[in-house]
């Protein structure tokens, strides 16, 4: 017991010996990750999001889909059989902060790119039981009316750059005239029809 | 994964486990003595007059604990969780999906492979394939055509007998593989509004709805000039380019006055998105044969 009244009797000795406890899992767990070939390097011909699919990314969040979406389709035969192929770490890296998610209410989007025609996906946002009777999605009608000036778009880039993102001067040059105009609507399907486009596989 | 970071996560999940079992060890024994009155087991700390005894973890506990110890050593040996070691089973998700992928193509791929060998019509008429159809059509079509086949505002109805691009297993298959792309070019800016009314005028006529006669008379001018090269000359549509039949009352936007009129002036573009690089042959087969057995009872 004599041991126990040391650590119970200084307190910094015992807020650091709790740091050297739980950090074991972190360390082995999380820490290789940043620094790991599979996890760090994109997958052949990930390009960065353009600017008008970065803005659709942001409205992607602001309005909150990933609550209720997935972009992570797990190797299983189930989620292979209906999504597609598997997702893999080297398509997210680009991604600030990542939208794997963590819940399904709707169906996972990792692989929605190309599924359905834009005009679908704007019918459904506009109300998804105008093409799906039986959804309980909610309306996001709003997206048709807001129309983006794109003022920040190129600092958005200039920052995630400064995370490792390779965009480049023109990119962000580029980024408020190829932005300025265009209907939040239209910035999310873009960026809607490009998720997991790169890993095709026949279901 | 590189050297260092293997034995990174070796050194670090060994010395983690060395401490755990340390931990668990060392508090094993009473530690207390009090030579001045052996029976005394507690610490000595008095808070307010409670007393702390100094007792080992129970003895089910304390197994539990070994318990979970030796099963993770067990875990680390068959499964890869110590650097670059694979474990001895070799086990991972991916290939763990494959196998399961393997079971199934063992279990399904021979109906799959006996229904591709039959014609798309002889297939429609095997309820077994159909009940397939249906559960795939439900997984990849159902989010536009709706679940029962019957369409949305937009979406063609599949159940109708009238086609965009042909009835046919040949047309049907061709459209799931390749998809469509339908594109009627906005109208307004090219004709202007006074002949967009006239012209939308004849098409009500077209299919027998009320119309203003004498601005459907104007409108039919505009029609042979701009429309009949793909609506065709009687309205009858042409399936080659999907433009609809417009003397039927099958309409796939509005087929009032108004709607038909905004079609005319602001045009009309759906895409039908190819299924061939995401679905596999024989899935499209079946689904063919789904699709063509929902219009064969009609007419």
């Amino acid at each position: 017991m004599k041991n126990h009244d040391i650590v119970e009797k200084n307190i910094g000795l015992m807020v650091l010996l709790a740091i050297v406890a739980i950090s074991f899992g972190g360390l082995v767990e999380i820490v290789p990750q940043f620094f790991l070939k599979e996890t760090t390097e994109p997958v052949e011909g990930l390009k960065p999001w353009t600017a008008v699919e970065l803005e659709g990314r942001d409205i992607y969040i602001r309005e909150g889909c990933h609550v209720c979406h997935t972009q992570m389709i797990r190797p299983l035969r189930a989620e292979v059989e209906r999504y597609g192929h598997y997702s893999v770490a080297g398509e997210s890296v680009y991604d600030h902060p990542f939208l794997w998610g963590s819940k399904r209410t709707g169906p996972d989007l990792a692989r929605v790119g190309g599924r359905y025609s834009d005009e679908w996906h704007k019918a459904h946002l506009y109300n998804p039981r105008n093409v799906v009777p039986e959804s309980n999605m909610p309306e996001f009608p709003w997206l048709f009316d807001n129309i983006l000036d794109g003022k920040d778009t190129g600092k958005k880039m200039a920052a995630l750059r400064s995370v490792g993102v390779p965009y480049t001067d023109t990119d962000i040059e580029g980024a408020e005239a190829a932005v300025k105009g265009v209907t939040e609507m239209d910035a999310l399907v873009a960026y809607l029809q490009q998720l997991g486009t790169l890993l095709q596989q026949k279901r | 994964m590189s050297t260092f970071w293997s034995l990174w996560i070796i050194v670090l999940t060994s010395v983690n486990l060395a401490l755990i079992f340390w931990v668990l060890m060392a508090n094993r024994k009473v530690a207390v003595s009090d030579e001045a009155d052996p029976e005394n087991k507690t610490t000595g700390h008095v808070y307010d007059g409670i007393e702390e005894y100094d007792n080992p973890l129970p003895k089910w506990w304390f197994q539990m604990f070994i318990g979970t110890f030796i099963f993770g050593i067990i875990y680390l040996v068959l499964y890869p969780g110590m650097g670059s070691f694979k474990g001895v089973l070799g086990w991972t998700s991916h290939n763990q999906l494959e196998r399961e992928q393997e079971r199934a193509d063992e279990q399904y791929g021979q109906i799959f492979a006996q229904f591709a060998a039959m014609p798309v019509e002889e297939v429609a008429e095997d309820p077994r394939a159909l009940k397939m159809g249906v559960r795939m059509f439900a997984n990849n079509c159902a989010v536009c055509h709706g679940a029962d086949a019957g369409g949305n505002y937009g979406f063609p109805n599949l159940t109708d007998g009238d086609w965009l691009y042909g009835g046919s297993a040949e047309q049907i298959k061709h459209s799931i593989t390749h998809g469509r792309a339908g594109n009627m070019p906005a109208w307004g800016p090219i004709i202007g509004e006074e002949n967009v009314v006239a012209s939308a005028e004849y098409v009500l006529s077209l299919s027998g709805q009320e119309h203003d006669a004498e601005l459907a008379a104007k409108g039919q001018g505009v029609y042979a000039a701009n429309c009949a090269a793909c609506h065709g000359a009687d309205g009858s549509g042409s399936q080659i380019v999907g433009a609809p039949d417009l003397t039927d009352d099958v309409w796939l936007y509005e087929g009032d006055a108004k709607g038909i009129r905004h079609s005319i002036r602001n045009g009309r573009s759906n895409v039908m998105p190819a299924q061939g690089e995401m679905l596999r042959e024989e899935k499209i087969h079946l689904l063919t044969a789904y699709v063509y057995s929902l219009s064969q009872d009609i007419e």
